[in-house]
């Protein structure tokens, strides 16, 4: 049993490190996801670690740097801002269904 | 103990002013404004950090710090900022470092600061703020009454007033002991009227820094964000309810809430040891530390304020023990935490209360008067209490308000018919021509 005559003592100031998933899994708040049509993707047809907006411009940190980017669709909230930045419109918004 | 302005006794042939205190080693005593009486203790407190913004009658509190810290008297940063909302963001900040910080303000500054008041007090940021305090517009006025000091008395701050220049020394270095305790880290308040002490001069001791330093060693802080291999998120949204993590289960707003009313409670016990040893270091005291008695030993009717309208009230007992009325005088100088448990045992033999409030509950009563009822609930055979309403925006509390309180409270109380309506002392409404 805590002693609450003491006990409150060690709670303090709420004192939190960022972590993934601190409020859940975010990516099941929207049907809609980014999906990446490759032959368009400017990383994947010049092989060159160029462009990356939608890895720049995602406000979740899901998408990575990486031929091709991957999207983790675990966190993406499908917000669609990806799709918005993509200079060669490689991306879509479609509906994917949950597993 | 003087605590309380210098009388013909107190000067010799010469017309210095002479205190027995005075010869003690070291022990200086210097004509202060309580503005710089605030200033005086900031600095001697070694306090690290200071942000605070201009505003009437609280101003030469830190116009006296940036000019200590010019001159190199105090090392410690001065953090100017566009508002009190920023100087209170700025303190919340400075103090999550490690270091000791301090601030003043008065009225519409401390309501500014209003949104960041929580924030210290959820994180358990012993910051210490002076305040003058001042009436809350509209009309504006820059005049004194409490109406400041207890809007914010529900956002877990401890708020002490005082009632001369040499008390507001004295807390303020009791208020950083008892905040930076770990059995409290609560922010705290220490309130002086506007004007009436802090533009009004009386002779101050000053300690030595060294038996201050003594008295107040550094601050052992349980947050420190200045330590970079550390980086983490204070204050962050925190669930409703617990949170298992990795590296343990973090507890929800409701148990950090808790403890902040915990701490509150027991620091009461703190303030009371950090006041005894004040007073054992120094030689002053103020009453028990946290409300002052004055001929109450054979009363049975209790004079009950705080500041300067206790202070007033002090020179109308003689008179009213004259008349027969065996009266004395309660000062309250801990309002947060209310000391329950020692105004119950203080009252619980009083016959009767009357409550002067120089601030006012708008649509009930005198903030002072509901808290003391409150308080005093369930007690067997509970004293009469009565409130008035005095001295709102500078009004001059006189004697004869007071002693025109006391008979009508006493009157009522002979009756046994209290009126539930609220009265001004001190109104003029007579003198106003467009009212027939």
């Amino acid at each position: 049993m805590p002693d609450t005559k003491k006990d409150y003592q060690k709670i303090l100031a709420s004192v939190q490190k960022p972590v993934i998933g601190e409020a859940g899994k975010t990516g099941t708040w929207s049907k809609l996801k980014p999906i990446i049509d490759l032959e368009k993707c400017i990383p994947v047809k010049s092989g060159k670690f160029t462009c990356f907006n939608c890895w720049i411009f995602c406000p979740e940190a899901v998408v990575t740097r990486t031929i091709p980017p991957e999207i983790d669709f675990d966190y993406c909230k499908g917000c669609g801002i990806c799709m918005e930045e993509c200079p060669v419109k490689a991306i879509s918004m479609r509906e994917v269904k949950s597993k | 103990m003087y605590g309380r302005m210098p009388c013909k006794g107190d000067f010799n042939e010469r017309g210095e002013i002479e205190m027995n205190q005075s010869k003690a080693k070291n022990k200086k005593i210097k004509i202060l404004t309580g503005n710089h009486a605030a200033a005086y203790a900031y600095r001697h407190a070694r306090v690290g950090v200071v942000s605070a913004y201009p505003i009437t009658p609280q101003s030469p509190v830190v116009e006296q710090i940036s000019e200590f810290i010019r001159d190199g008297k105090l090392k410690a940063k001065f953090l100017m900022v566009e508002s009190e909302h920023s100087a209170a963001a700025a303190c919340c900040a400075a103090s999550a470092t490690g270091s000791r910080v301090g601030t003043a303000t008065s009225a519409h500054g401390l309501m500014l600061m209003y949104e960041m008041l929580p924030w210290a007090s959820g994180t358990r940021l012993p910051i210490v703020i002076n305040l003058a305090t001042r009436s809350c517009g509209a009309p504006w006025s820059v005049w004194d009454d409490h109406s400041d000091f207890i809007t914010v008395r529900d956002v877990g701050w401890i708020q002490f007033m005082c009632e001369d220049n040499q008390e507001i020394y004295d807390t303020n270095f009791q208020a950083f002991k008892i905040a930076e305790d770990p059995r409290v880290f609560v922010p705290t308040i220490v309130a002086y009227d506007g004007y009436i002490l802090s533009h009004t001069m009386m002779p101050v001791e000053l300690e030595p820094q060294e038996d201050i330093d003594a008295f107040l060693p550094p601050l052992n802080h349980h947050i420190n964000l200045s330590d970079i291999s550390q980086v983490k998120g204070v204050g962050p949204v925190t669930l409703p309810n617990i949170v298992k993590r990795e590296e343990g289960t973090a507890p929800g707003y409701y148990e950090f809430r808790y403890s902040l009313q915990k701490a509150l409670e027991n620091s009461i016990d703190v303030i009371l040891e950090v006041h005894d040893e004040f007073a054992k270091k120094f030689g002053r005291s103020y009453g028990n530390g946290l409300f002052k008695t004055f001929n109450t030993e054979d009363a049975d009717t209790i004079i009950f304020g705080m500041g300067s309208v206790s202070a007033q009230a002090r020179t109308v007992i003689d008179k009213l023990r004259k008349e027969g009325i065996k009266i004395g005088l309660v000062s309250l100088r801990l309002f947060r935490p209310f000391p329950v448990k020692y105004l119950r045992d203080f009252f619980k033999d009083k016959k009767n209360i009357i409550v002067f409030d120089r601030e006012i509950g708008y649509g009930y009563e005198g903030v002072l008067c509901y808290e003391l009822k409150a308080a005093l609930y369930g007690l067997k055979d509970c004293p009469f209490i009565k409130g008035f309403i005095v001295g709102l925006g500078g009004r001059d509390v006189k004697s004869e308000h007071i002693i025109d309180g006391v008979h009508r409270a006493l009157e009522q109380s002979k009756k046994g018919d209290i009126s539930y309506e609220t009265e001004f002392l001190g109104l003029k409404l007579d003198e106003l021509d467009f009212l027939d």
